[in-house]
């Protein structure tokens, strides 16, 4: 009890537990999980609420992420300016986005986001250039890379503008058999 | 004081929102816009209010009596907005800082006004409503605190999920249900039924049915006579014939036939509800149609990456079937339809499924041949062990070694390895359930036997303790007579103990085997790759036996046709949840290891898709088919006179009517026996089945509108796609043309520029003119759009009114100029000239 007390105070607990889908237990481990990826740097106390960022290289290295071909794109996302450096905020948060609780529209929003790599709120050419890649580590050759871009672009852009806004993505991912069993992270 | 912290909190959120404006992409900054907007008038509302709080600087409570009703409403609705915006705080796709900020703020105003709510006498009740609801929500974060502790092996279900992907660990999560659900059966069967029969019921050896006759009591506690589920063991709590027939047992007056009845109909209640509920859950949280082929790259693209791989190993694989998914996706969509020997297939495939049968029908009968033949060695002395277990092992083998046989057959057949997993799945499927049945085909002709026994030893029975009696009085003996010691006795076969034992027996030789499999063909297996590799011939790693998969869908009906025996055994024998508590139990650990230990990712993962609701449904229809013989037996088979709660009556059932006729006030006799009336059964069994008729037939008319909706939408976009790359590809002369042309009808416009694009697309290979061949092939049901050179997306309305295929190439008067024809100056058509500006013309 007093362990408890001292990371948090009640209240930040339950303000946490109302801004994400875990309970109080996983938030604690998952305070652990963060502070064992830095102990020099993270204090044990976060009730008066340090300013501690983690690196990207040091996010990137958990076990859940290190396998994961867009784990920068992941850390991008949810780090406060875009660079992969993680506060215990945006940890929480990116734990909170791809756990089994959080509903299909929100894990979309955010899986947009990771998708377009440039950032401009529009997943176009490249970025599907991009994710083909990752998901094949290069082995598709150039001609079946722009196929496969122009088929997703067929099928999923509405609008017609030959790239992918929110709105095509969601109505074509919610869709998806095995998004919400996929686009997961047990911690 | 309060204010002005939260204007500056308003203002910090200003700060950060203008920091992150130009980041969002535009419709979602219009969208904050207009949330900040409202935010801000809802701010200023705020300011209004409390500035008139603050001038008017008298005490709290006038302030509140000044406020007006339509005030007082919108304050209420502000509230509402504020707590709705909490409850839903986690959902919003914010950050943390300004999700922990904006939840101060607005927890901090309904603190504030909401005191402020109600009037009079409504005010105390809200306040009181207020904190009840305050209290609750507490509660319930509490209990789902807990609950989330409660739930086990998340750690290890966690592991095996960054080993081998989500698909395997599907098969955990499914046996942690499953263990779920059979700690509730097990509640209430032990709860309900041992305990209180072990506490208060008559102890052991004080009647016949619970004492080990005199002949079997020198051998009763060897162990070999243990393990077949006989001498003490028989004679126990775990089985039905132990039980007594008394009507209320111990000083509680427990009325335990009636509670045994009660507890073996509702551990099918419960199964079927659980079920029914979770395939519910599942199919609500599926909007997903899964056989929808629109999205089929962009959900390998978007969807094939498991977010749940940790592991480099599985990574690989995963990185490798992605690739091969791809490409092999391109090659489909390139020759949808090559040719081939449809014959030779067909053939093949027919012969396929011959074997296959031959093999069904093979095993029923050898399941049914040593059935009956145990039955001949159950009334010989001193059988061998092979022969006491004769039924058990065929059956375990023939579960082990015809799915595999099925495996090799149906590599005949060649179909997609997701149409192939199906078809497996429904041969394994059609296997264990022939077996199953022909096993309690041949047990209910061995159950009859023994009815027939039955009568004989009842008058036995009868005259031994007549002539006990008389024997006792004849000695002349003024005593009451020596009670004649219950092992003495002379018992009926009570077949329901039998049909317990063959159960029980038949679970626990399938654990045994399921384990020795996993140890021999997955560890052992992997312990000879790994360590005769090194002096190997040659590579046995990547080679001939190399390592196990996973066999997720053997698996799901193992359990699934496991939990079908329990189902079935449970009403005769009530230990037997026990046992797979303990079986699921130790699964889960064994398991896990064997998995993590030996075996190595899939190759390639075709999941079936919407399989959760896939096996639900087996299991449902596995509960439904082992209910039936149980309530066979419960309705129309007399109980054993000697044993087991229910003997001495006519059916099982009667212990109903007995109760509500001793227990009851009459009146509810009389309502049970109006209910009961066929009459009025008849005419409720009708209006179920009208009334399935018709949600069948509204939900039939929704699947229907829904398809035409999204056939529509499909249409709209073809269209609009058609006329955007009209747009692009017509130049403004062209235009002109048309505008000339403009006697000829509109859908003929259409057809040449259909015509103008097809003779085009061929060098230009556009994205969209190549990519639905077989689309438009389905919409016009003509075979020239096969290939990916005929590409040309045609307006749909042109297909629904004409029949395409000789319109579309037959030259039209003023416009001769068939397939392929090399464009040249057309006579009589002076301003067409700028038409044959196309490049590569």
């Amino acid at each position: 009890m007093g362990n408890k007390q001292t990371i948090f105070t009640p209240e930040q607990l339950d303000a946490y537990q109302d801004c994400t889908f875990f309970t109080r237990k996983e938030i604690l481990r998952l305070f652990y999980r963060y502070r064992d990826l830095a102990p020099q740097l993270v204090p044990p106390d976060y009730t008066d609420k340090p300013d501690v960022t983690l690196p990207y290289q040091l996010i990137g290295s958990m076990p859940e992420l290190k396998d994961n071909p867009f784990r920068q794109r992941i850390a991008e996302v949810f780090s406060e300016n875009g660079d992969g450096n993680m506060t215990l905020d945006d940890f929480l948060d990116m734990f909170s986005v791809l756990s089994e609780m959080a509903p299909r529209d929100l894990k979309a929003y955010y899986a947009f986001k990771i998708y377009d790599f440039n950032n401009d709120d529009y997943i176009c050419k490249s970025d599907l250039e991009k994710t083909v890649n990752k998901l094949t580590r290069n082995e598709l050759t150039p001609e079946e890379v722009r196929l496969v871009c122009e088929k997703v672009i067929y099928e999923a852009d509405v609008d017609n503008d030959g790239k992918l806004s929110l709105e095509d993505f969601q109505h074509m991912i919610i869709r998806a058999p095995d998004f919400l069993s996929t686009f997961h992270i047990r911690i | 004081n309060s204010d002005g912290k939260k204007a500056g909190e308003e203002g910090s959120r200003q700060r950060e929102r203008g920091k992150k404006a130009p980041t969002k992409d535009q419709k979602e900054s219009e969208n904050k816009e207009k949330k900040t907007n409202k935010k801000e008038k809802e701010g200023d509302d705020k300011q209004k209010t409390d500035r008139k709080n603050s001038t008017t600087s008298s005490s709290n409570s006038s302030d509140e009596e000044s406020l007006s009703e339509e005030e007082l409403a919108m304050l209420m609705e502000q509230v509402e907005q504020k707590k709705k915006l909490i409850a839903t705080m986690r959902n919003k796709p914010w950050r943390m800082m300004k999700k922990l900020s904006v939840l101060r703020e607005a927890q901090a105003f309904v603190e504030k006004f909401e005191g402020a709510l109600g009037k009079g006498k409504g005010k105390k009740l809200y306040a009181y409503k207020m904190m009840m609801a305050k209290k609750w929500v507490k509660f319930k974060r509490d209990f789902d605190n807990f609950k989330t502790q409660c739930i086990p092996w998340e750690m290890k279900i966690k592991e095996v999920e960054s080993h081998f992907g989500s698909s395997v660990a599907s098969y955990f999560i499914f046996l942690r249900w499953m263990y779920g659900v059979n700690l509730v059966l097990f509640g209430l069967i032990f709860g309900l039924v041992i305990i209180p029969e072990i506490l208060m019921g008559m102890p052991y050896g004080s009647m016949p049915r619970k004492t080990v006759p005199r002949a079997e009591q020198a051998t009763a506690m060897d162990f070999s006579v243990l393990w077949d589920f006989e001498g003490y063991i028989k004679y126990s709590a775990l089985f039905y014939g132990y039980y007594n027939n008394q009507r209320t047992i111990g000083w509680l007056k427990y009325r335990l036939p009636m509670a045994y009845f009660m507890v073996g109909i509702s551990v099918f209640g419960y199964s079927l509800m659980v079920v029914i509920r979770s395939m519910a859950r599942n199919a609500n949280e599926s909007t997903a149609d899964g056989d929808d082929d629109n999205f089929i790259f962009s959900w390998k693209m978007f969807t094939s990456w498991d977010y749940l791989i940790g592991n480099p190993e599985t990574a690989d694989n995963k990185f490798a079937s992605i690739t091969t998914s791809f490409k092999e996706s391109i090659v489909d969509e390139q020759e949808s339809n090559k040719d081939e020997n449809i014959h030779l297939r067909r053939f093949l495939r027919v012969l396929a499924n011959v074997l296959i049968i031959c093999c069904l029908c093979g095993s029923g009968y050898l399941i049914y041949f040593v059935v009956k033949r145990s039955q001949t060695f159950s009334k010989m002395q001193n059988v061998g062990w092979y022969e006491r277990n004769e039924v058990e092992i065929v059956m375990s083998l023939l579960g082990m070694f015809c799915p595999p046989l099925f495996e090799t057959i149906a590599a005949l057949e060649n179909y997609h390895p997701r149409i192939g997993l199906k078809w497996q799945l429904g041969r394994i499927f059609a296997l264990f359930l022939g077996n199953l049945y022909t096993f309690l085909l041949a047990l209910m002709d061995d159950v009859n036997e023994k009815l027939a026994e039955e009568d004989v030893v009842k008058n036995i029975t009868h005259w031994t303790l007549i002539s006990h009696h008389n024997s006792s009085v004849g000695n002349g003996s003024t005593a009451t007579p020596p009670p004649l010691d219950p092992a003495d006795v002379p018992r009926g076969p009570c077949w329901e103990t039998t049909v317990g034992i063959e159960i029980v027996r038949l679970t626990v030789s399938d654990i045994l085997v399921t384990y020795i499999t996993i140890l021999v063909g997955d560890f052992i297996r992997a312990c000879f790759v790994r360590f005769m590799n090194y002096c190997w011939c040659w590579d046995l790693e990547a080679g001939f036996p190399s390592y196990a998969e996973f066999d997720i869908s053997g698996n799901v009906l193992g359990l699934i046709f496991n939990q079908g025996m329990i189902w079935m055994g449970s009403f005769y024998a009530p230990g037997l949840v026990g046992i797979n508590v303990l079986r699921l139990l130790t699964s889960m650990y064994f398991q896990c290891w064997a998995v993590m230990s030996s075996n190595v990712p899939h190759a390639r993962v075709f999941k079936a898709s919407k399989s959760n609701n896939f096996y639900m449904g087996l299991l449902l229809l596995i509960l439904f088919l082992s209910l039936l013989p149980v309530a066979y037996t419960i309705m129309s088979l007399p109980p054993s006179f000697d044993c087991g709660p229910f003997s001495g009556k006519k059916r099982m059932y009667e212990v109903i009517q007995e109760t509500i006729e001793l227990d009851f006030p009459l009146f509810v006799a009389k309502i049970f026996s109006y209910v009961a009336n066929p009459g009025l059964i008849i005419p409720a069994i009708l209006l179920m089945v009208l009334a399935i008729y018709y949600l069948n037939a509204v939900a039939e008319a929704y699947q229907r509108a829904n398809a035409e909706l999204k056939k529509k939408m499909q249409m709209q976009r073809e269209e609009e796609k058609n006329k955007r790359n009209n747009k692009a590809s017509t130049n403004p002369v062209l235009q002109d043309l048309e505008d000339l042309f403009t006697p000829t009808t509109k859908s003929e416009s259409h057809l040449k520029q259909a015509e103008d694009k097809k003779i085009d697309s061929p060098n230009r290979t556009s994205p969209a003119a190549k990519t639905r061949p077989d689309k438009a092939a389905a919409l016009g049901g003509s075979p020239m759009t096969g290939g990916r050179g005929t590409a040309f997306t045609p307006p749909p309305h042109m297909f629904v009114t004409r029949p395409p295929a000789p319109h579309v190439w037959a030259p039209y008067p003023g416009q001769p100029r068939p397939r392929g024809y090399p464009l040249g100056p057309v006579p009589g058509r002076g301003r067409g000239q700028p038409r044959y500006s196309y490049p590569a013309q």
